[in-house]
């Protein structure tokens, strides 16, 4: 574990700079960025610090807040056995970051599915088809104004006489 | 009563290509409800003669909306939907997910929770691999090997079933600690059971290892390299066959993990036949581990000593008005979680699990959120099946082992 702490202390000082906040959360080093850093500090990363394993893209839904979406990115050094988190604040009007598929293979459906369940656009990604979800669904089921009872049959409902 | 004409039904899914790109290719579709694709995976595949050019996956049939479910149980009373993530192992989903809370509340296990869960995951991933490889290897035709695994895995849910009163959905973890204890003779049939698994597991070893039609059909198939693999988010057995040993249980030991001795099994080309010895050989160290962890168990409580979480004993919440309370509230309001946010990952069966929570305090979690290995795998899932045949389609989605309850959520 020693070589994973030195690795986490030297990204959070080389990243450092290009992040609004740094911390550790039960063994993550987590990093605040803005949506313009995100793919320069995920390149790095990867490049620099050997992330290479990009595990999971998920948002973060605060309905009373301004912006209200977090995007969080987990990633993974398959080498150092190490994981760091980045966060980054987007607005409901304008819920848009860049995508990380040219980085990464994995992030093209891990992006679909974060773009079907919060509406967040991923720039750059040609394929934000719904993935859990089908074609024609409307809105977006994870946000908090979501009504969990909705229900938006795709195939219509027999009308069964008693 | 009438049902509309087919036809008027929409499409859920538009594929992402409708025309061929080279001449006399065919687009075909295959499932979403096929008895070769096993679990509800539709695949619209461009296929040139024999000839499998590319593939567009789909999943999603399975969704029933488990993250927005949790967002309106307490945290204890989700767990039932956790078991049914990837219910052939979903021993490992329950302590995933306990362990994720656990560690946004601070709370450290009891020696003898911690060794009971690691024998019990390891137990699951059994179960999860005999799952897998009796499938796969039914889809091929030998229906011997297939009878004497899914024996050998009857003979470990019915025993599951005896601790945990149900065969697949068990629904036994509790933050903080475990739902019962051991009951009496349980330790004696476990190691009867293993025994037997030893003969039935090499019968199938005998079976189909060097058998002509099984390397044919899995040998140089579905071969992925340890960069491709990584760079399209593949862990577990699939990453692993590919030649480099990354296992969280050794990686970032949790758990018992760190006082066990095992292997990482690892394969050579990460074709079919790697993933199914990868799997084979990983039965082989979980039976290892859980003989350990057999002599490790000591008596002692199950779960911790704290209110915040764990229920008082039954006696006590009819006699004394404290423990009511807390009973009550613990029943009601559910556990407190101090507000925070964690990703907590075990080593599933196919790969990392994790479970990103997010709490703003209180008794029902804001936000709870699966990264569950299966899905990942769907996402480059078509690396494995682009330039084969349209027949090694069934070998390599069956070694890949697709759960539907993990990957649509």
């Amino acid at each position: 574990m020693g070589t994973g702490e030195n690795l986490l202390e030297r990204v959070q000082a080389s990243l450092g700079a290009q992040a609004l906040e740094t911390g550790m959360a039960h063994g993550i080093l987590v990093l605040q960025i803005t949506a313009e850093s995100l793919v320069p500090v995920a390149g790095r990363l990867k490049q620099e610090f050997g992330f290479d394993l990009f595990l999971d893209v998920t948002a973060t839904d605060w309905p009373q807040r301004r912006p209200r979406f977090d995007v969080v990115y987990h990633f993974y050094s398959a080498r150092d056995f190490v994981r760091v988190r980045l966060k980054t604040q987007v607005e409901e009007t304008d819920p848009t970051v860049d995508t990380l598929v040219p980085l990464y293979g994995s992030a093209r459906y891990m992006e679909r599915e974060c773009h079907e369940m919060y509406g967040i656009r991923f720039r750059g990604n040609d394929d934000l088809r719904p993935l859990l979800l089908y074609e024609g669904f409307v809105g977006h089921p994870l946000r908090k104004d979501y009504p969990k009872q909705r229900e938006q049959p795709l195939v219509p409902y027999r009308d069964v006489k008693p | 009563m009438s049902l509309p004409p087919l036809t008027t039904l929409p499409n859920p899914i538009r594929p992402a290509f409708t025309k061929g790109l080279t001449p006399g290719s065919v687009i075909v579709n295959i499932g979403p409800s096929h008895p070769a694709t096993h679990g509800t995976i539709q695949i619209v595949a461009e296929i040139s003669g024999e000839r499998v050019v590319r593939t567009d996956v789909h999943c999603g049939y399975l969704h029933r909306g488990f993250e927005k479910e949790c967002e309106s149980h307490t945290w204890h009373t989700l767990i039932p939907y956790v078991d049914r993530l990837n219910y052939c192992s979903a021993l490992i989903n329950d302590f995933a997910y306990c362990e994720a809370v656990e560690k946004l509340m601070g709370i450290e296990l009891t020696p003898r929770c911690r060794h009971l869960r690691t024998l019990l995951a390891e137990y699951s991933r059994i179960a999860d691999h005999l799952t897998c490889v009796a499938a796969a290897l039914m889809e091929m035709g030998a229906m011997t090997a297939f009878l004497y695994l899914v024996t050998i895995r009857d003979y470990v849910y019915e025993h599951i079933a005896d601790l945990t009163g149900a065969r697949v959905t068990h629904s036994y973890g509790r933050i903080g600690g475990l739902a019962r204890d051991l009951p009496d003779g349980w330790l004696q049939r476990l190691e009867e059971i293993l025994d037997q698994m030893d003969t039935f597991v090499d019968r199938v070893h005998g079976l189909v290892d060097r058998n002509r039609i099984f390397i044919d059909r899995m040998r140089d198939v579905g071969v992925i390299a340890t960069a491709e693999a990584i760079n399209w988010g593949f862990t577990g057995p699939i990453l692993r066959s590919t030649g480099t040993p990354r296992d969280l249980r050794k990686d970032t030991p949790y758990l018992s993990y760190g006082e066990l001795e095992f292997e990482i099994p690892v394969g050579i080309k990460g074709d079919n036949y790697d993933r199914y010895y990868v799997r084979m050989r990983e039965i082989d160290e979980s039976k290892h581990m859980i003989r350990q962890l057999i002599d490790m168990l000591q008596p002692g409580p199950i779960s911790v000593d704290d209110r915040r979480c764990t229920l008082p004993e039954k006696q006590a919440v009819y006699t004394e008005i404290e423990a009511l309370i807390y009973h009550f509230k613990l029943i009601m309001d559910g556990i407190q979680v101090p507000a925070g946010e964690t990703y907590s990952a075990h080593e599933g069966a196919n790969g990392e699990l994790g479970f990103y929570l997010v709490s703003v305090g209180g008794g029902v979690p804001w936000k709870v959120h699966c990264r569950s290995p299966s899905f990942v795998h769907m996402g480059g899932v078509h690396r494995m099946l682009d330039g084969y045949q349209l027949a090694d389609l069934v070998p390599t989605f069956g070694s890949v082992n697709m759960i539907g309850g993990e990957c649509d959520r």
